[in-house]
């Protein structure tokens, strides 16, 4: 069994054997549930083997959500620690475990948190405004959804058997060669990230082709929804930067298995190579998270305000100038490195550069709401809460684009502040607009108002109380990933970060409550018109939920903010007489069943299990040979069904 | 006229704005766009490790040295079979595209056997240079090299697992079209690893014999 042994399971740590109890006994409920109610028939019909864009985007948020629980308990295990264990007391997390919970936050957060979130929403979203009835390759987008769970998994399951990386979200070298690392801890990350990336890549891929290539008639590149365009900037950087990810952990992994010297200290190798590959994918990596939180303020302030987007070619040109400016400021992430003045110089001046098509997208949003009628919607108010929040995060980034004041801040808490700054203030905050933007569209019925403010406005003071204390801190000269520190005068501090800590899990346990409210009161808030907020692009013009083809006939487009001039021409919900037969992809097993010999082989290679290994390996290549030999079969659906179920279904816009 | 209808008047001609709005693209299309995509993305991953090397082909940490291992006579016969393997992959879907069965066999047999010969040649290099205690254990510029040619010739090894599998398809299902795309997404895929091929004898066997 390679390096596996009982000894694999953390008995000695009562926090994490409480964890992993828990875990288990939620899962094994949810499977007992399943199986009792006898659901496992409509979930492996419905769910796991859909190639449906709009269950795989639902399939991601889902998962998103988990992670993001997964990864708040982390975070505030981490605050509660600072703010106990100041001069000479310890804390309650000795500091083997401490590295590994700031580890699995980070990791957990961006990969398994913010990127399912933003792949879902576009995959929902994306064909539905373009027009269409699926993405390019629903087969692939589907095992690009299973690949990320499989990564998901794997780093929870380090929870409960072996241990998870003490080296941080990136896991620099040396640290984390295996000279320093000889557990299994890097293994985890380097195997989980490595599936998972393979699934974004591909669903990137996806993405872009059903951009470029699959537009309803009239959908020119000018008339597309700002956050098709921003959905697409964000796409094409997963193409590009994405292969470098999978190629640096890739050269980390060689390093680890068979000897190779990279990133050694000996040998030759060059830890700072490492250093400027894993930027190269990483600072483009913020904008692919960005962007799209970026596409879904355009839209909500744009339907909210019931005006057209203000400077629409400018959004647009911004989105673009990002999306290449992104690859030319990897060294701001190591100022430090001493690559000499002229090179900082050179990085510091692309970061300042690259703040200003920011700003003119800021100034776009605030020109839309000018002189417009806002109406205060929960979505609105991610939307105003991310404006103020996200400039000032901007802001301390410029600041720290100065090289000289970088030296001075780097790898301190101000670091960390800023970062949570923009992160939480821009992705998040655009995740939980675009949750509760879309969620009628995609479920049929509202969510409670009420609570997604209790929501909003816990996340918003919640964020400030918890990160003001830390920029404060990163300027006395507090750094980051302390267990435990000597200086008392930070406590009182660290205490306020924790209070904030506390108000933000308010803010996730208002947001549980709103789902679970919702789903109980959704009799009375059912959403008949396919249209609630009175939107402006083409996911409004079918029902809510819309069925799986989306759209009985295809929309023609004639002008930009399609829908709102359909609404506007009285072309609206207007039932054409004859409908024409259309095909759909059908389900397929395949993402399942890959997911299934990825999670078997990647577990087996972090144990050095060889002959397991090999057998996923063999197994998921005989699943894709096997998949590849029969011929999928579309379904179709007859002009009678359509026009069937338009009678039944179509809404009945009204023109406004 | 308000702002919602006037989207085309807002300073985008409607020419501009229904530019590229002809409506979904065919199959054969979308497919072969996807693969391209899928294509560049290799190739980034590719660069990624040609950077690696770049970096480190200097750091012999005393052992041998790029001059004392390749052997430019090997990496000529090697480029031959396979830039000829891309002419005979090329013809071989021009014959598939026009029905033509057995031309089609012959040629696409005549390319796995010259990629064939490409790997084992490969192969000896490599079991030559793991002979000498040369591996990619030994040093970072052997560790950079092994993995840049070793990924190459990975991709290789698919390639021909996928061109035998192509073969079988046609032989048993005929023609189809979802198999002319695939053979359209293979001959794609042959024909990139010919461009990164290219760049390794360069960068890695020309300037390195000069070393």
């Amino acid at each position: 069994m390679g390096k596996l042994t009982w000894a694999a399971i953390p008995l000695d740590n009562p926090i994490q054997m409480g964890a992993s109890v828990f875990v288990m006994v939620f899962i094994g409920s949810v499977l007992a549930i399943v199986t009792f109610k006898g659901w496992w028939k409509y979930l492996w019909s419905e769910w796991l083997t859909t190639t449906d864009h709009k269950r795989v985007g639902v399939m991601y948020v889902l998962l998103a959500l988990l992670m993001l629980l997964r990864g708040f308990v982390d975070a505030i295990m981490m605050r509660s620690q600072l703010a106990i264990a100041a001069g000479s007391a310890p804390g309650y997390l000795p500091p083997q475990h401490y590295d590994q919970i700031f580890s699995a936050h980070g990791t957990i957060m961006i990969f398994f948190m913010a990127m399912p979130f933003m792949v879902g929403l576009m995959n929902f979203v994306v064909p539905l405004q373009l027009g269409v009835r699926d993405v390019a390759f629903p087969v692939l987008n589907a095992v690009s959804f299973w690949l990320t769970a499989t990564g998901a998994l794997l780093v929870n399951v380090s929870l409960v058997i072996g241990e998870f990386a003490r080296t941080g979200w990136l896991a620099y070298p040396p640290l984390s060669e295996l000279q320093f690392s000889p557990g299994v801890g890097v293994d985890y990350y380097l195997w989980s990230l490595q599936i998972a990336g393979v699934g974004t890549l591909l669903s990137g891929i996806n993405l872009v082709t059903t951009i470029l290539k699959l537009r309803a008639p009239g959908m020119g590149y000018m008339r597309m929804p700002v956050f098709c365009w921003t959905a697409l900037a964000s796409n094409l950087l997963i193409v590009a930067a994405f292969p470098i990810l999978t190629a640096t952990l890739g050269m980390l992994l060689l390093d680890r298995y068979i000897g190779a010297h990279f990133f050694t200290n000996n040998g030759g190798g060059n830890a700072m190579l490492y250093f400027n590959l894993i930027w190269a994918w990483g600072h483009p990596e913020v904008y692919i998270l960005i962007l799209p939180a970026f596409g879904v303020f355009s839209e909500v302030i744009a339907t909210f305000t019931g005006k057209a987007l203000f400077g629409y070619r400018s959004m647009v040109m911004a989105t673009m100038a990002i999306c290449i400016l992104s690859f030319m400021v990897w060294l701001h992430h190591f100022f430090t490195m001493g690559a000499g003045a002229n090179v900082n110089a050179f990085f510091g001046i692309m970061t300042m550069i690259i703040a200003i098509p920011t700003g003119v997208k800021v100034f776009n949003w605030l020109f839309t709401l000018y002189g417009g009628r806002v109406r205060f919607e929960v979505p609105v108010l991610w939307a105003i809460g991310f404006m103020v929040t996200f400039v000032i995060g901007g802001l301390t980034g410029v600041l720290m684009a100065v090289p000289p004041a970088d030296f001075v801040l780097h790898n301190s808490v101000f670091l960390v502040a800023h970062f949570h700054n923009v992160i939480i203030g821009g992705v998040l905050f655009g995740a939980m607009a675009g949750y509760n933007y879309w969620f009628p569209k995609v479920f049929g019925f509202t969510l409670d108002k009420r609570l997604g403010q209790v929501s909003f406005w816990c996340w918003l003071i919640g964020f400030y109380v918890a990160f003001m204390p830390l920029y404060v801190l990163g300027l006395f000269g507090m750094t980051r990933r302390m267990q435990h520190y000597a200086n008392t005068e930070w406590q009182p501090y660290l205490m306020v970060a924790e209070a904030g800590a506390i108000l933000i899990l308010c803010g996730i346990l208002a947001t549980i409550a709103q789902l679970v409210v919702s789903i109980r009161s959704r009799a009375s808030r059912r959403d008949l018109t396919g249209d609630p907020w009175d939107g402006r692009t083409l996911e409004w013009s079918t029902t809510s939920p819309p069925p799986r083809y989306n759209f009985a006939v295809m929309p023609r487009v004639e002008s930009q903010d399609a829908f709102a001039y359909m609404k506007q021409t009285g072309t609206a919900g207007v039932f054409p007489d004859k409908y024409e037969s259309i095909e759909l992809p059908g389900n397929s097993p395949n993402g399942f069943v890959t997911a299934f010999f990825a999670v078997i082989t990647g577990f087996a290679l972090i144990w050095h299990i060889w002959w397991m290994a090999i057998l996923g390996i063999v197994c998921a290549l005989l699943t894709l040979l096997a998949f590849g030999w029969i011929e999928r079969v579309n379904v179709e659906v007859s002009g009678e069904e359509l026009a069937r179920d338009a009678r039944a279904r179509m809404p009945k816009a009204e023109p406004v | 006229m308000s702002a919602s209808a006037a989207s085309d008047s807002i300073g985008v001609p409607t020419a501009i704005a229904a530019f590229g709005g002809d409506g979904p693209a065919p199959v054969r299309i979308v497919v072969g766009y996807g693969f391209w995509i899928f294509l560049l993305s290799d190739i980034i991953m590719f660069s990624a490790l040609f950077a690696a090397y770049a970096v480190l082909s200097g750091q012999t940490d005393g052992g041998p040295t790029p001059h004392s291992l390749f052997e430019l006579k090997h990496v000529a016969i090697e480029t031959l079979c396979l830039l000829f393997s891309s002419y005979t992959c090329g013809l071989g879907s021009l014959f598939i595209e026009r029905r033509r069965l057995k031309l089609f066999f012959i040629l696409f047999a005549a390319t796995f056997a010259l990629g064939a010969i490409f790997l084992s040649l490969e192969f000896s290099e490599f079991a030559g240079m793991l002979a000498q205690g040369a591996g990619p254990s030994r040093s970072a510029f052997l560790s950079s090299f092994f993995s840049l040619v070793g990924l190459h010739g990975a991709h290789v090894t698919v390639g021909l697992l996928w061109l035998a599998f192509m073969m079988a398809q046609v032989a048993a299902q005929g023609p189809r079209e979802y198999v002319l795309r695939r053979i359209l997404c293979f001959s794609l895929f042959w024909h990139a690893l010919d461009i990164i091929w290219v760049a390794v004898m360069s960068l890695v066997y020309l300037m390195g014999a000069r070393i």
